[in-house]
């Protein structure tokens, strides 16, 4: 599968309104074999959405209290919830944390991507193509198998507890994936730009800012969302590098910090569960096609 | 005359290129300079780790003590050779591993290639729908995880709430406190999370089907049936491998959804090979044994690898294409 194919897919994937042999269908069994389905598995998709939203500003006896208000509905919604959140508990300390260790990792591994997937693709040094097989299979090593010898590394460095240890650990999972997806994109770009640069003198890190770049900027996007997410979303070196309360990222300490014999503590979960996930959702609504060509660009290679 | 005048001219000189322009210009060099970044991050932080591990396995390594080798004696501590004496939660972790994988891993295929069909047909709001679909893929896994916990609560979950009012069950359904049951809620949050990725990636490559092979087949008097068996299908399977390799190894080294819900309990019954091993390696601080379980882990992943690999291979000439 050709990078331009993937790029033709994803554009396809988004804008498509082709008919194909659709019209033979009527509309009462499209209504059946496919409305009805469709419906069902979002509503299942979304239901856990809903529900956290609700329960987030849920007064605390109706979460208790099932029988008296229809659990699915809230009376009187309140802000409680979020505003212990925000201003009585470190939360924003975490919101912090994770918002600076994932823009730094992505930066950081956007650049060794960069220039990781040029040299794989236009400068082609001797085993090149051994070099991207390797960083490709790099994308299957799961961390879950890395945490433990990694901790011991990382406690031999001295960065235990330090957010700067997640912020060199990440890239280990960003980098393999950034790099397929920008080799992909680098190679749409014609070959004949980057020799009327180099006999009008320019040096390869001059084509590389000056040519490349500008024209690589919706893969360098794809790659930059996707990998934030992947930051946000990740777990497990977190929860084995950070220990002190001050340094935990929002999942984290959403599953440490808030989990206590409380009976009253799901909706300050779910308040803490809703504003770490908004940042995300906000952001990938306005960059729906960008995330949608990393995944599917990445996969398809 | 003419020699004197040659031999006044000086030679030009041939400039040899010094070690700095060799540095600078070679191919290989200037490879090795772009690569460097990337080459020193992920053997740092990926290559060299991965090692370490298969080295700490051999050791009795606790927090805080670099430990020496003692051969196979985490390994045979677990179980392995599976017919020694043992504790038996190690091969309890590999049959939850496996139970979740390959069940997590049907559905997941099954439910998410049934939506991409259904998302490929022509719909109204067709870009915002597909948008939402993505959505659980894109919360963080434990924020999720959160929300199906409180989903699955034994005493206010809103599942036994809506059964009980629709007259089905009279009690609450512990979701998360009996092995079988709260083996299933994970697996159904799994795929949850993991049916929208499939979706979205086998629908990008349903779109590159011709709609024209379908109308060649159906005038060939090919049933709905068959227009997916044979030329969806086939077209399709390539994608279909990468993404069901991608699918089975997060599936089978997934940490965060179990963590978040269960942590192992009740009673180890829903412990992962990951989650167990960071029980034994973080918690109780046997660093050794928690690497010799991540250890365990790779022959598996091996496999997985190699089984899509060939699937991968055999798919070239199948389609006409150059072996390349």
């Amino acid at each position: 599968m050709t990078e331009t194919a993937v790029n033709v897919a994803t554009r396809a994937a988004l804008t498509d309104d082709r008919e194909g042999m659709t019209y033979l269908d009527s509309t009462k069994r499209k209504l059946v074999t496919v409305y009805l389905p469709l419906a069902l598995i979002m509503i299942v998709l979304i239901f856990p959405f809903y529900w956290m939203v609700i329960t987030a500003i849920k007064p605390d006896e109706q979460l208790i209290d099932m029988e008296k208000y229809n659990p699915f509905f809230v009376v009187k919604p309140t802000l409680k919830h979020i505003n212990k959140l925000l201003f009585e508990s470190n939360y924003p300390t975490w919101l912090w944390n994770t918002m600076y260790v994932s823009v730094l990792a992505t930066f950081l591994s956007l650049i060794a991507s960069v220039m990781a997937a040029y040299a794989i693709v236009r400068i082609r040094y001797r085993y090149a193509q051994w070099v991207g097989a390797a960083i490709f299979l790099a994308y299957l090593v799961p961390p879950s198998i890395l945490f433990i010898p990694l901790a011991t590394i990382i406690q031999a460095y001295g960065l235990f507890d330090s957010p700067m240890a997640l912020v060199l650990c990440y890239p280990t999972i960003l980098i393999p994936f950034s790099t397929w997806l920008l080799m992909g994109y680098f190679k749409t770009i014609p070959y004949e730009l980057e020799e009327c640069a180099l006999i009008d003198g320019a040096t390869r890190m001059q084509i590389l800012t000056k040519i490349i770049l500008p024209l690589a900027v919706p893969g360098l996007i794809s790659a930059g969302i996707f990998s934030l997410t992947l930051c946000w979303n990740e777990f497990i070196y977190a929860l084995t590098f950070l220990s002190s309360t001050s340094n935990k990222t929002v999942p984290v300490a959403i599953v440490s910090e808030f989990v206590d014999g409380d009976i009253y503590r799901w909706g300050s979960l779910m308040a803490g569960a809703l504003v770490g996930s908004l940042p995300l959702v906000i952001l990938y609504s306005f960059f729906v096609e960008h995330y949608v060509s990393a995944m599917t660009g990445a996969v398809k290679e | 005359m003419s020699d004197s005048v040659a031999g006044r001219v000086p030679a030009p000189a041939v400039r040899h290129p010094t070690w700095w322009d060799r540095l600078r210009i070679n191919r290989n060099w200037l490879g090795f300079w772009f690569m460097a970044p990337a080459a020193a991050i992920l053997i740092l932080f990926l290559a060299f780790p991965l090692g370490k591990g298969v080295w700490l396995s051999f050791t009795d390594a606790k927090i805080g003590r670099a430990g020496s080798f003692i051969g196979l004696e985490n390994y045979e501590w677990l179980g392995l050779p599976w017919w020694r004496d043992s504790d038996g939660v190690f091969w309890l972790s590999v049959f939850n591993t496996l139970v979740y994988t390959i069940v997590a891993s049907i559905v997941k295929f099954a439910v998410g290639l049934y939506l991409a069909i259904l998302l490929n047909q022509n719909l109204p709001f067709k870009a915002a729908i597909r948008s939402i679909v993505l959505i659980p893929f894109v919360v963080p896994t434990v924020l999720s995880a959160i929300a199906f916990w409180w989903i699955f609560d034994s005493q206010f979950s809103i599942i036994s709430w809506s059964l009980r009012h629709l007259g089905i069950i009279d009690y609450n359904i512990n979701f998360l406190g009996d092995p079988n049951n709260a083996r299933a809620s994970l697996i159904f949050a799994n795929i949850w999370r993991g049916v929208p990725f499939i979706a979205i990636t086998l629908l990008a490559g349903l779109q590159t089907v011709s709609p024209s092979l379908y109308e060649a087949a159906t005038l060939d008097g090919a049933s709905k049936w068959q227009n997916f068996r044979f030329v969806t299908f086939p077209l399709l399977t390539p994608i279909i491998a990468v993404v069901m390799t991608f699918s089975v190894l997060f599936t089978f080294t997934d940490f965060q959804l179990i963590w978040a819900m269960t942590r192992g309990g009740p009673v180890n019954s829903t412990h992962l090979m990951a989650t167990l091993s960071y029980q034994r390696a973080i918690l109780a601080g046997n660093l050794g044994e928690g690497a010799a379980i991540a250890t365990a882990m790779v022959p598996f992943l091996l496999f997985a690898i190699m089984v899509s690999w060939f699937g991968l291979q055999s798919r070239k000439w199948q389609q006409g294409g150059e072996d390349s």
